[in-house]
């Protein structure tokens, strides 16, 4: 398999984003950082299980606030506050999975989307996540008592290993027996389940690993920003995660991370624009639909005619 | 294998060399940041209004006379604490603002406060109300400016209660200012005798109140409290006339009302209220001449008290920078509390130690339609309450910075 | 006392709860309808419920024209801008996955709720209730303002007579075959793709008309469809994707569930229609009155 080329992207991707908070403001490369790891999970249940999940926030956001929750109430220690983030978050993908999955297609999605909401109502009124106001002045702690995380490059690095420890996860998934038949599943179903593969059980292992990494990424970030807040729970939120992945390119390893960068400095350079960010992004999902559905990195894909 | 043997070496080395100073940000320009809600609910409270009131307050300082280079930006924080606050930490550590000035919304000013300390900048707040930001939540880094939700508490709750209004239900803001207010405003009632029948809360910027309003008639309170502001009050407001909630015998309590609020109800609708405010554009020929100039500049609105607290609180920033010569943050704010305040728009006062800017408080009621000579003239006052005993004695407020 | 809860309150909320039942019934009922035909999920629906109560906002300020001309004009203009979109946009999708249309449309709700936010804010602007239905009814347990019992009437007849249209009439019987066999249909000599084109034109001016209905009560405001739309699919969830009966009577039915929700446990009104969606998802995937596929 070509993989080398890829290995080589991997090492250029990697080279750029330790150089990076050198060069850029390092609190905002984190952020994409975060959003990328969030766009890659979500890309394994789209690009490489078929399922559109139009309520992936609730696995970013419920993770986000355990981890505040944990880091600022309990006192935990960073590592464990993140674990706790991503555990629950992969329950309630085991949750909502196990109920989305009974349906197919435009289905599913509003499923997903529905019990997000819930989850969004819940997060509004339940006492411990302080609705409107979040949870704020979440401490960075120390993480495995070494490395003070207050520092901002010390968080940065931290960061970049957590998401690059993710990434590689889902890569080595991909190129697994298990993303194999998870790519049969995706092209012909009924095929699948005649060769005895149960379509379920791999469709509903694949959503569990999604949300629990979209955990990972909402728990890193709300011990970065040292908050979490009802915007990580809210539908807009699902709808940027589909636009990073639309604009990068699903079902392509890069596309995620490359989709992610643009939307978050999108946002960040754009911001004082106001309103008009919402107006680009709608612009560019009807775009990305209409004329560019391979993404940014498909596209690149095609023309180097290797797989990104 | 060698690629990441050489990723792990490269994260080791920048994790040790991390703590290493980052550059210090040099200053020649004094960088005014004003965070505001520009299109939500409190867009007209605040908004491009503060930003105005801030430029004013530049110019009567006389800046560019004094070779003071001072520069504003601005920001819309859409009442959102994380928007808010990723403003605010990019303002202060990449863009160079030293201090920032108005910042309604409580939630987002609670955030923004802990940021600004953490940083050692400045942070003067006119929109917010939570008297949390000069009690558990107060720093040596901020200043509490125009009004705070004890304040109102005390002026409008207590002189509601001592007129008969002794049975209370509340609609609340389901954040940290509508808690805030609300709690206040129960100390108060209990105090003076009177009692809480129930309370409902509602989300921020919510367009229909019908339900809520129908659970305050079912509970027969006298008055019923409406811990909101901006849209939110005058929506309540105006679906509790469809409901015939005044005509069934209860009377609203608007416990923060701005003269924009009373605009956009109209004196029909707003007749009556009662309410507690610092500032009224047409209290004395110094209050009205500020008015004039900024009307002209703000499509013909008359400054509320936010407006007027910005103006206020940049001018006295000023002072303190240019008669220290720097503008470290801590230290601004440590002069600008042992220096007495003066300006045209709340005469003179003083900053405690916990960071309350103290001025007199009013207590004032709408005019009916027929005593209004036009637009704008919208209140007639019915109390002063002194500078002295219109805030929380400093003692009480649980703050770490006041020894006991 | 009725469970320990004095009638007045129960009543009241009762009443609250069909009002807003009766924008859940009207926005489901056009969802799907575009659902049915077209098997497009219209994510726009919560910006063209918007635009409706826009327009009306704009022909009262600029034109002069009041409500009862708005209730006919403004579906009329939003359907026509809807009829353009399925024209231009859509019909690029019809080859592709499904999932594309949700997508497409999700985006153009984006930025038609983007520029009206960048240019009115996102706080209410004030639409006033007609001079004719101001004013209330004393029921002795609540105060009944005279346009809120406007709006349950017209809403019913308005979906009674889409249901009417579309279970028995001729032209519903059309629209009706070319959901099941639009092959077929057009081999009869009839003109699908103008059907499809009308019918989501008409779903949209549904869309607007509630959205005209709402501009009094709700406040204009651009946001007004964005978490609205969602309550909405949970609706049309539940009563069964594509049965026109099922959206009318599961909308009036969860308003008057949220509104006994409001009395007893406010605190779960909000989830309460996604409860319910998930537990009929378990018991009945196919929704309350769908028919399984």
């Amino acid at each position: 398999m070509t993989l080398r080329h890829q290995a080589v992207v991997f090492a250029m991707m990697v080279a750029a984003f330790v150089a990076g908070p050198f060069v850029v403001y390092p609190v905002f490369l984190m952020k994409a950082l975060c959003f990328a790891l969030f766009a890659c999970a979500f890309n394994l249940l789209i690009g490489y299980a078929g399922l559109l999940s139009f309520g992936h926030a609730a696995y970013l956001g419920s993770a986000g606030y355990v981890t505040a929750h944990a880091a600022k109430v309990w006192g935990w220690p960073p590592e464990l506050a993140i674990l706790l983030g991503t555990a629950t978050a992969a329950l309630l993908g085991l949750a909502i999975g196990a109920l989305a999955i009974r349906r197919q297609g435009i289905y599913f999605a509003m499923i997903t989307l529905a019990l997000a909401q819930m989850l969004f109502f819940f997060c509004l009124q339940a006492p411990f996540t302080h609705g409107e106001d979040g949870i704020q002045a979440v401490p960075r702690g120390t993480l495995l008592g070494l490395l003070d995380l207050r520092h901002t490059l010390v968080m940065y690095y931290v960061v970049l290993a957590i998401f690059l420890g993710g990434f590689l996860l889902i890569y080595r998934t991909i190129h697994s027996p298990f993303g194999q038949v998870l790519k049969a599943v995706r092209e012909n179903e009924p095929r699948a389940l005649s060769l005895g593969y149960q379509a379920d059980r791999y469709k509903l292992i694949a959503f569990v690993l999604s949300a629990a990494l979209s955990g990972l990424a909402g728990g890193t970030k709300a011990i970065v920003f040292q908050l979490a807040s009802l915007t990580d729970v809210h539908w807009t939120m699902s709808g940027e995660v589909v636009l990073m992945t639309l604009l990068g390119g699903l079902g392509t390893v890069f596309g995620p991370v490359v989709g992610a960068v643009i939307v978050i400095g999108l946002e960040t350079y754009l911001a004082q624009l106001g309103a008009w960010v919402t107006v680009v992004q709608g612009i560019i999902f009807v775009l990305c639909v209409l004329a560019f559905r391979r993404g940014v990195v498909g596209e690149l894909a095609r023309v180097i005619r290797k797989p990104l | 294998m060698r690629k990441y043997r050489l990723l792990v070496i490269a994260a080791l080395i920048g994790l040790i060399a991390a703590p290493a100073a980052q550059a210090q940000i040099s200053d020649g320009i004094i960088k005014i940041g004003v965070l505001t809600d520009m299109s939500s609910l409190y867009a007209d409270l605040s908004g491009q209004g503060s930003v105005i009131a801030a430029r004013m307050a530049v110019e009567d300082f006389g800046a560019a006379k004094k070779g003071m280079k001072v520069e504003i930006v601005s920001a819309d924080h859409q009442n959102k604490a994380d928007v808010g606050s990723g403003i605010a930490r990019q303002w202060l550590d990449a863009d160079k603002v030293d201090v920032i000035v108005d910042t309604p919304n409580s939630g987002v000013a609670l955030a923004v406060t802990q940021i600004v300390k953490e940083k050692g900048k400045a942070f003067l707040v006119s929109g917010a109300a939570s008297s949390d930001l000069t009690g558990k939540a107060c720093s040596p880094n901020t200043i509490h400016w125009t009004y705070d939700t004890w304040a109102l508490a005390n002026g409008t709750g207590s002189a509601i209660v001592k007129t008969g209004g002794d049975s209370w239900f509340f609609i609340t803001a389901d954040y940290a200012f509508g808690h805030a207010l609300e709690r206040d405003t129960e100390a108060v009632v209990l105090k003076n005798g009177g009692k809480v029948l129930g309370k409902v809360r509602h989300p921020l910027n919510t367009a229909d109140f019908s339900s809520f309003l129908l659970q305050a008639q079912s509970s027969k309170a006298k008055i019923i409290g409406l811990a909101n502001a901006g849209g939110d009050t005058t929506n309540s407001i105006k679906q509790a006339a469809e409901f015939g909630i005044v005509k069934g015998g209860q009377n609203l309590a608007g416990l923060l009302v701005f003269i924009t609020d009373v605009h956009a109800l109209g004196l029909q609708t707003a007749q009556g209220l009662i309410f507690t405010e610092a500032f009224y554009w047409d209290l004395n020929d110094k209050t009205r001449a500020f008015a004039k100039r900024f009307a002209e500049l703000d499509r013909g609105i008359h400054p509320t008290m936010i407006h007027a607290g910005v103006y206020s609180a940049t001018l006295h920033y000023l002072k303190a920078v240019e008669a220290l010569k720097g503008d470290d943050g801590t230290k601004v704010i440590a002069k600008m509390k042992e220096t007495p305040t003066d300006d045209p728009l709340f005469g003179k006062g003083s900053i405690r130690a916990d960071g309350r800017k103290l001025h007199p408080m009013y207590l004032f009621e709408v005019k009916k339609p027929s005593e209004s000579k036009g637009p704008w003239d919208y209140y007639k006052t019915r109390a002063t309450t002194p500078a002295e005993q219109a805030f929380r004695p400093i003692d009480q407020g649980d703050c770490p910075l006041v020894k006991k | 006392m009725i469970f320990g809860i004095p009638p007045q309150a129960l009543f009241g909320q009762l009443l609250i709860g069909l009002i807003n039942g009766s924008f859940y019934a009207m926005l489901s009922l056009g969802l799907s309808v575009i659902f049915g035909l077209l098997n497009i999920i219209n994510f726009t629906h919560g910006a063209q419920y918007m635009m409706g109560a826009f327009v009306a906002y704009f022909l009262l300020q600029y034109a002069g024209i009041g409500y009862w001309w708005a209730l006919l004009l403004a579906p009329v203009a939003v359907g026509v801008v809807g009829v353009v979109l399925e024209r231009f946009l859509l019909k690029r999708l019809y080859s592709l996955d499904h999932l594309y249309g949700l997508l497409l449309t999700f985006g153009l709700g984006l930025i038609i709720q983007g520029i009206f936010r960048n240019s009115f804010g996102s706080s209410g602007l004030p639409y006033a209730i007609p001079a004719e239905l101001t004013g209330g009814r004393n029921l002795g347990f609540m105060v009944l303002p005279n346009y809120r019992a406007w709006v349950i009437v017209f809403s019913l007849a308005v979906c009674l007579a889409t249901w009417f249209v579309i279970e028995r009439t001729k032209l519903g019987s059309y629209l009706r075959a070319a959901t099941e066999n639009p092959a077929l249909v057009q081999a009869f000599g009839i003109n699908v793709p103008r059907m499809i084109t009308l019918t989501y034109g008409f779903g949209v001016a549904l869309a607007a008309l509630a959205g005209v209905l709402a501009a009094p009560i709700y406040q204009v405001n651009p946001l007004m469809g964005a978490d609205l739309i969602i309550v909405v699919f949970a609706v049309v969830v539940i009563g069964g994707m594509g049965s026109i009966m099922g959206s009318i009577v599961t909308g009036f039915g969860l308003g008057l569930v949220e509104g006994l929700t409001k009395v007893f446990y406010p605190e779960a009104s909000n989830t309460v229609i996604f409860v319910i969606m998930a537990l009929v998802l378990l018991v009945k995937p196919a929704g309350l009155f769908g028919r399984a596929q």
